[in-house]
């Protein structure tokens, strides 16, 4: 077969640029395969993340001639002719060449308030298939943070990275809010600190789920409904005042459950 | 506190490794009140137990009410050809279902029963449904759930974090290791009371392997170094269904539910030729033609189990034997077959993940074609020796669980008894810490020259100028053990390949490192290096000592079992505690088993 071009961007925080590596393609490839043969021989200290190898792990994100893909699984007689340019995701401070500081989900993470069930029956709950498939969907997702990547609320506004959970933890907000044995209430802290009115549903995040989640249609949107319900419904707030809620908001309730 | 030249931390329970058992240590050990570090080499929730597909193994009795943990314990003890610690494998089955459960009340959704209790599926050995499971993501969603507890318990997690060898006390007890930070290339200490080896598995010394980049070895390697014994390290499971083309993605796992759930192997001439190789053992429980299996997908009581649903080690050989008879697929498997045997929708629903890896990668569509199929290294029964009931090990301090530790699978690990395992003993080794602590005979010191001389042997391969690059050596040793230690052995070949085990030594000992220390993937590897010779060692030996067959071991020139072999492990131990210092093997006698336990393996099936 015949010989392709890899546009590498190498680099860390202090500043960088492309280098070209030809090399040979072999047949059935995908990217990381290529960028595994340029460390082991041409430059050993190209720095990549990655860890299965079969788009299950969610580790070796980066950005394939400018879309946000995971690289094991592109393949390379997928893309056009032509030198192939492979960049760190845009959204994250560099650490190296194409590794990412991805910390802002795991500080995100930090701040979901947790499942909180009613005690366990004797013999398990019960739970129906139907009403876990909602939450299945989401709990697809493999933490490659590429809708994080894309979102252009982060992409093109650092500031915002501080009160914006993103597409990422709204689909985990979802799964919570959506779970059948969850008694948490997560609207408030939704719109007052995870910033879900700044998305402005243009679909990015689902484009580039390579789990092909429905982040947007099935998440984000129902997410952004229910908080619009409790704030602004008349008949849900008397309703709320005159009968019991079975939900506690996240100010009532204990959101961190003790171990 | 000690002075360290270094970042230094100091811990309770120090984790190593973030999977399945780590995190399920740290849970336990956190909410003992305990203050808990766990250090991984990846991101977390990035560990090798996210591969996991088919589900976990647990008698909750769900889907066949005649299900329990005795019958768990039975299946457990003949798959693993008697070889397993009867203990560990008695705690498994009792302890499986309330982990299960466990994980529901975290957060985990498991498929459902139609009456809504969680859903069990068939699983190769295993003589009720009894893996519960998530699609063919279940690994996914146990580490997704572990993860996400260990976060809502505020644990302190270090990422991208690389351990490179323990550390003792001036008594020889444990007193925590040194590691250095992958993306600065920065030293650090760790100062514990406990620690928990908690890594995983070996399969990147072979060439054709379902593992990850992590799975080098460096727990059993350490622990070993550290004065603990190495058992069953021959019993290598090579799984019979991984991804045979295209040639990147050889040896990429094909989860076992496709034959669970109604998929059949078939050689070039389209036979079902697992009828041909049901061996004794497995001969009244298996049936006899094609229809009477067939039978038993719907109701187990109206025919007894095809045979491709044997142990795995029993799969793998079949499926090497026609290979070699010159019965493969074109690409050297054979094929695997569900798109004749059950619908589309079918298919997409419950194998979701494996019908996008075949698409995407191969270009195959599982509803409609076969897919070519052929044995992988997977997973290593053999592990560092401990307590069944506290996952210690021989040195004080010093514990382990998951797929580093051995003992709980015998010679052959059934499917689904790995992410068990995972929980049942990553909970019982967080507890045997807590109570190693109470009992307060812990490390009173910290030897830093220990952890000065582990640094500065990583970063002699900077000094060299000239010398070889780690991955051409990584390179030629999976070519190595893939040939000389694979699948079917012999006592040349393995003899070979302790003295070849030799020269990789040489040619570590003379690599060079270029760039900085930095995110430097090349020194990463470097530094893993010494942890696979040694693992690698510890397997040809072992395999050279076992002169017997006997589930993930097959020796072509001793082909049967051997009563006499069915009685010890060969626990295998360093003689100088570095990475190149012999090893030398005992043969440590298998646990009594009760006369209790004894009568559920006489029972008849």
């Amino acid at each position: 077969m015949a010989d392709v071009t890899m546009r590498i961007w190498r680099g860390d925080a202090t500043g960088g640029d492309f280098e070209n590596y030809t090399i040979a393609e072999n047949e059935g490839e995908v990217v990381l395969d290529v960028i595994h043969r340029i460390q082991a021989t041409e430059a050993p200290d190209l720095a990549c993340r990655w860890n299965c190898k079969a788009g299950k792990c969610g580790s070796c994100s980066a950005e394939i001639n400018g879309k946000p893909r995971l690289m094991c699984m592109t393949r390379m007689d997928d893309l056009p002719d032509g030198p192939v340019t492979v960049t760190p995701m845009k959204t994250f401070p560099i650490i190296r060449d194409l590794v990412t500081d991805v910390s802002f989900n795991f500080e995100m993470a930090k701040r979901v308030p947790a499942l909180l069930p009613p005690p366990m029956p004797e013999g398990g709950y019960r739970m129906f298939q139907q009403d876990v498939e909602r939450g299945q969907e989401f709990r697809k997702c493999i933490e490659c943070f590429l809708c994080q990547d894309v979102c252009h609320v982060i992409r093109d506004h650092e500031e915002n990275k501080t009160n914006y959970a993103g597409p990422r933890f709204f689909i985990r907000y979802a799964e919570l809010e959506m779970h059948p044995l969850d008694t948490n209430d997560r609207r408030e802290l939704l719109k007052e600190e995870m910033g879900l009115g700044y998305c402005n549903i243009t679909k990015c995040c689902t484009e580039v789920c390579p789990e092909h989640i429905h982040i947007t249609d099935n998440a984000i949107i129902p997410l952004k409904e229910r908080v619009v319900d409790a704030d602004y419904d008349p008949v849900a707030w008397i309703g709320r005042k005159i009968l019991r809620r079975t939900k506690k908001t996240a100010a009532e309730a204990d959101v961190q459950p003790k171990p | 506190m000690t002075d360290s030249p270094y970042e230094h931390h100091v811990y309770d329970v120090l984790i190593i490794g973030a999977g399945g058992a780590g995190l399920r240590a740290a849970i336990e050990a956190k909410q003992r009140g305990l203050k808990v570090g766990i250090i991984t080499k990846s991101l977390l929730g990035k560990a090798h137990t996210v591969m996991a597909e088919g589900g976990i193994a647990a008698a909750m009795g769900n889907v066949y009410s005649e299900d329990n943990w005795m019958v768990h314990f039975r299946d457990t003890m003949r798959g693993g050809k008697y070889l397993n610690n009867n203990r560990m494998a008695e705690l498994h089955a009792k302890e499986s279902p309330d982990r299960v459960w466990e994980l529901e009340q975290w957060g985990a959704l498991f498929d459902r029963t139609k009456d809504g209790k969680i859903l069990q599926r068939d699983f190769g050995g295993h003589r009720y449904a009894r893996l519960a499971h998530v699609g063919d993501r279940t690994g996914l969603e146990l580490i997704r759930t572990l993860q996400q507890k260990v976060v809502s318990m505020d644990t302190d997690v270090f990422m991208e974090c690389k351990v490179l060898k323990l550390v003792h006390d001036d008594g020889g007890r444990i007193a925590g290791c040194v590691a250095y930070w992958r993306a600065s290339g920065e030293f650090v200490t760790f100062e514990a009371k406990t620690v928990i080896i908690a890594t995983g598995g070996v399969g990147k010394s072979w060439k054709f392997t379902s593992n990850s980049w992590e799975g080098t070895g460096d727990g059993h390697a350490m622990a070993l170094w550290a004065g603990a014994k190495l058992i069953d390290m021959e019993c290598i499971q090579f799984h019979p269904t991984g991804m045979v083309w295209p040639l990147s993605v050889r040896g990429l796992l094909v989860t076992e539910s496709v034959r669970g759930d109604g998929g059949v192997l078939r050689n070039s001439e389209g036979v079902r030729f697992m009828f041909n190789y049901v061996p004794e053992m497995f001969r009244a429980e298996t049936a006899d033609t094609e229809e009477e299996g067939d039978k038993w997908y719907d109701d187990h009581s109206a025919g007894r189990r095809p045979p491709e649903l044997l142990p795995r080690d029993e799969v793998a050989r079949a499926i090497n034997a026609e290979v070699k008879a010159g019965r493969g697929s074109p690409h050297g498997g054979v094929f695997l077959d569900i798109a004749s045997r059950r619908t589309p929708e079918f298919i997409r629903r419950r194998l979701p993940s494996m019908y996008h890896q075949f698409m995407e990668l191969a270009g195959v569509d599982i509803t409609k074609e076969s897919m070519e199929i052929g044995p992988t290294c997977h997973y290593i029964m053999g592990g560092v020796q401990v307590i069944a009931d506290t996952a210690a090990t021989v040195v004080p301090g010093l514990f382990a669980a998951g797929e580093a530790a051995g003992g709980m699978h015998g010679a052959n690990r059934l499917g689904g008894n790995s992410l068990s395992d995972l929980v049942v003993f990553g909970r019982r080794a967080g507890i045997g810490a807590a109570e190693y602590i109470e009992a307060g005979d812990v490390a009173t010191s910290f030897n830093m020259d220990e952890a000065e001389a582990a640094v500065r042997e990583s970063l002699e391969p900077f000094d060299r100028e000239t010398g070889e690059n780690p991955y051409t050596i990584h390179h030629d040793l999976q070519e190595m053990m893939q040939e000389l230690v694979g699948i079917i052995r012999n006592g040349p070949e393995l003899e070979e390949a302790l003295t070849k085990l030799d020269g990789f030594t040489e040619r570590v000992k003379n690599m060079s490192v270029k760039g900085g220390r930095a995110y430097n993937p090349g020194w990463n590897l470097a530094t893993d290096l010494p942890a696979m010779l040694t693992v690698s060692r510890a397997t040809a030996l072992g395999a050279s000592l076992r002169k017997e067959s006997r589930g993930g071991h097959t020796r072509e020139d001793y082909p049967n079992p051997d009563p006499e072999f069915a009685k010890f492990n060969f626990a295998l131990s360093s003689d100088g505690g570095t990475w190149d210092s012999p090893i030398s093997a005992t043969e440590s006698l298998l646990l009594p088993m009760p006369d209790e336990l004894k009568a559920l393996l006489e029972e008849a099936h």
